[in-house]
């Protein structure tokens, strides 16, 4: 009996050291995911500080040309057409995503339901350059009769008017194939919150008499409305982030494009992979201070997205 | 689906029912497709097309393609919503329209991703030889076929570079999940939180960060291993969120036994928390391989493409994949630009089986235990 108490106390004693260890050493993994985020902005504010230094932020903010050998340059046109890439994106891939996930969640039986799930998650994986080159090779002359509609017809909106005849390379093709690279994340959030609509009052819907349509307006959407514009918000942090693909479908130009269906586009990622080769030790630095506009920029969408995301689904959520 | 009444009884069997009398056969159907629906869909879908053929290529000037698809969707919803109406009524009707719209656009996903896969291998398999995995591109003319030398170089350099990346992020990742499980405490919620944010930062801000903080310094050169670090960055978010969802589903009787058996806390993570997710723990590491596999900006900034093998990540430029699709369609060179595609249909195959073999370890039930853990992953729609 003794010896099973002395073992006992042996054991209370090594128990606490052991266990101290362990959550020390997992604090510390959890801890090297603050700090590597504030060692980014940090490395990246480190290294923009000369470009910055030299023409100031406000400056650097609103300079619309890129001539780092001149000292004048800014991201002025670069977060404009980064952004316009970003909207038309969104544009396209907020219905088609919320169609894709009431088709998952309402529509489907669950067989195909979950088929369409794989494969809007395979769309997830497919890399960026595929896309990109897909994007130039294959959609790029297929949508330029729609390009040419759209500028024949619509060009009293100024977004549609188009200089120059070439439709290569537009902001538009641009965003329909980063549209095709962030629907999967939109829809996996949509389709998760709309699952967690509550049955009672889908079921209190049809049984008033109300069809399927109107359960889904009255209900599932209302419920849902956190998740989609969470998810929106996701899906735009990741279109403005979108480089590869984007680099290889537009035909990048250094000035402010609004017409979106004419050829020349540009985002700040974009211009990085770009010009990244010919710079030199000013033009790296006048990059990094892009790429730290472009950090922000993600961060803040991101986080905003995340907290409104997690508000609305509880437990666990899409793992995107 | 509408509330309508079923002809007679063609699902009965879905039904068990023993003995008693058969179902009526004028009970209201809830789900499923009668025959009149189906001829309804099929009618509006023919007859449609018809129109459109009839007005857009013989009667006016138009012709082919893109438009004709459009102009011939509308006519569909149109004359689907017509015949719907006929037979059913105006809200009815509408529920068909909404149906058909809902159901139609959200296929345009599937139309993109398989326009794209079809694509791919169609442009990628006419110069695929078995050299492209055991030749590289030194000093192969620009004149040669797009079938002379091959993409070994770019091979290497993935396996190596997305290796190390997993190495180092694979312990870390699952080490951030055991804490978000199983430890918290104060700084839980900003990791979650900025664990959710970082799993949005571009790859090419990944690849300028390790670029800013380690090459500009001269810690490291421009290589490989730089690359394997800004692709941790990119994975590690994948590895960590993928992991906590599975380690949060272990059941809380198997942690509670053996703490009631007096294990301790590290002991528990060690012996029963990581072996019953095991299966769940190769998916996230798998899930992260295919995250970073197909991104080419790190290369871009912290490598720099070479046409021959490099077998040391820690010295001198290294190719991989995503690079060298990138670099063969910026290049001049009609025969790159083929070569562009079969290497893309290689990393597009590569992500494919990855990509099966995820899913496949997530079903599997864990060893050890007997409880089918990962239900969840077999979640089949509304419950």
């Amino acid at each position: 009996m003794a010896g099973t108490g002395s073992k006992l106390i042996d054991f209370e004693v090594r128990r606490p050291r052991q266990d101290v260890i362990f959550r020390a050493t997992a604090r510390v993994a959890g801890a090297m995911t603050l700090a590597l985020m504030a060692v980014i902005f940090v490395a990246l504010l480190v290294r923009s500080y000369r470009a910055l230094h030299l023409v100031g932020i406000g400056k650097f903010l609103t300079t619309q040309q890129w001539v780092p050998e001149a000292g004048k340059f800014g991201v002025g046109s670069l977060l404009f057409n980064t952004v316009m890439i970003g909207v038309v994106a969104l544009v396209i891939a907020v219905p088609v995503s919320l169609c894709a996930a009431l088709l998952i969640s309402e529509y489907s039986p669950p067989a195909v339901s979950s088929a369409l799930k794989t494969l809007v998650e395979l769309l997830a994986a497919m890399p960026s350059v595929v896309f990109g080159y897909w994007g130039l090779e294959y959609l790029t002359p297929r949508i330029r009769p729609l390009s040419q509609w759209l500028a024949n017809h619509l060009a009293f909106l100024p977004i549609f008017k188009v200089t120059s005849s070439s439709f290569a390379g537009s902001t538009f093709i641009a965003g329909i194939v980063v549209a095709l690279m962030v629907s999967p994340v939109l829809t996996a959030v949509a389709q998760e919150v709309f699952f967690q609509a509550p049955s009672g009052q889908r079921e209190a819907a049809l049984a008033l008499g109300g069809t399927k349509w109107g359960m889904i307006r009255k209900v599932v959407l209302p419920f849902g409305r956190g998740g989609i514009v969470g998810g929106t918000m996701l899906a735009f942090g990741r279109a403005v982030g979108e480089t590869v693909a984007v680099v290889v479908v537009i035909s990048a130009t250094a000035t402010r494009q609004v017409h979106i269906l004419q050829s020349g586009a540009n985002s700040i990622s974009a211009w990085i992979a770009e010009t990244w080769g010919e710079s030199n030790p000013i033009g790296i630095s006048a990059l990094m201070a892009a790429g730290l506009t472009l950090f922000l920029l993600t961060l803040i969408v991101n986080a905003a997205a995340s907290v409104i995301v997690n508000r609305t689904a509880k437990a666990g959520g899409p793992s995107l | 689906m509408t509330v309508q009444h079923a002809s007679p009884a063609p699902d009965t069997a879905t039904r068990p029912h023993s003995g008693g009398p058969p179902p009526r056969s004028d009970r209201l159907r809830l789900r499923g497709w009668s025959r009149a629906d189906v001829a309804e869909l099929a009618g509006a879908l023919l007859g449609s097309f018809a129109l459109t053929w009839l007005v857009y290529e013989e009667l006016t000037t138009l012709s082919g393609g893109l438009g004709f698809v459009v102009c011939w969707f509308f006519a569909f919803l149109v004359t689907y919503w017509a015949m719907a109406r006929n037979r059913l009524g105006a809200g009815a009707a509408g529920d068909r329209l909404a149906a058909a719209t809902v159901a139609s656009v959200g296929l345009l996903l599937v139309v993109g991703l398989v326009a794209m896969l079809v694509y791919v291998v169609a442009k990628g398999y006419h110069a695929l030889r078995p050299q492209f995995f055991t030749k590289d591109q030194y000093g192969v003319s620009p004149l040669a076929k797009p079938t002379a030398g091959g993409g070994l170089a770019a091979i290497v350099g993935s396996v190596e570079q997305v290796g190390l990346a997993t190495v180092i992020s694979l312990p870390l990742g699952i080490a951030t999940a055991v804490f978000l499980t199983e430890v918290r405490g104060r700084i839980g919620r900003p990791v979650r939180l900025l664990t959710d944010a970082m799993s949005g930062i571009p790859s090419v801000l990944a690849g300028l960060f390790i670029f800013a903080l380690l090459i500009l310094s001269h810690v490291l050169p421009q290589s490989g291993f730089a690359v394997s670090l800004a692709l941790t960055i990119s994975m590690l978010p994948t590895i960590t969120r993928t992991s906590e969802v599975v380690l949060r589903v272990v059941p809380g009787d198997l942690r509670e036994a053996s703490y009631a058996l007096g294990g301790s806390e590290w002991r528990t993570v060690r012996r029963i928390l990581l072996p019953t997710a095991r299966n769940g723990l190769i998916t996230a590491a798998i899930l992260g391989v295919a995250r970073v596999v197909g991104e080419a900006a790190p290369g871009i900034i912290d490598a720099g493409s070479s046409p021959k093998v490099n077998w040391n990540p820690f010295k001198g430029p290294q190719e991989n994949l995503p690079l060298m699709i990138y670099e063969d369609i910026k290049s001049s060179v009609p025969a790159d630009n083929i070569r562009a595609w079969t290497a893309a249909l290689v990393l597009v195959f590569l992500v494919l089986v990855l990509f099966v073999a995820a899913r496949a370890i997530a079903r599997r039930r864990p060893g050890g235990t007997r409880r089918p853990v990962f239900r969840f992953l077999d979640r089949k729609g509304p419950s």
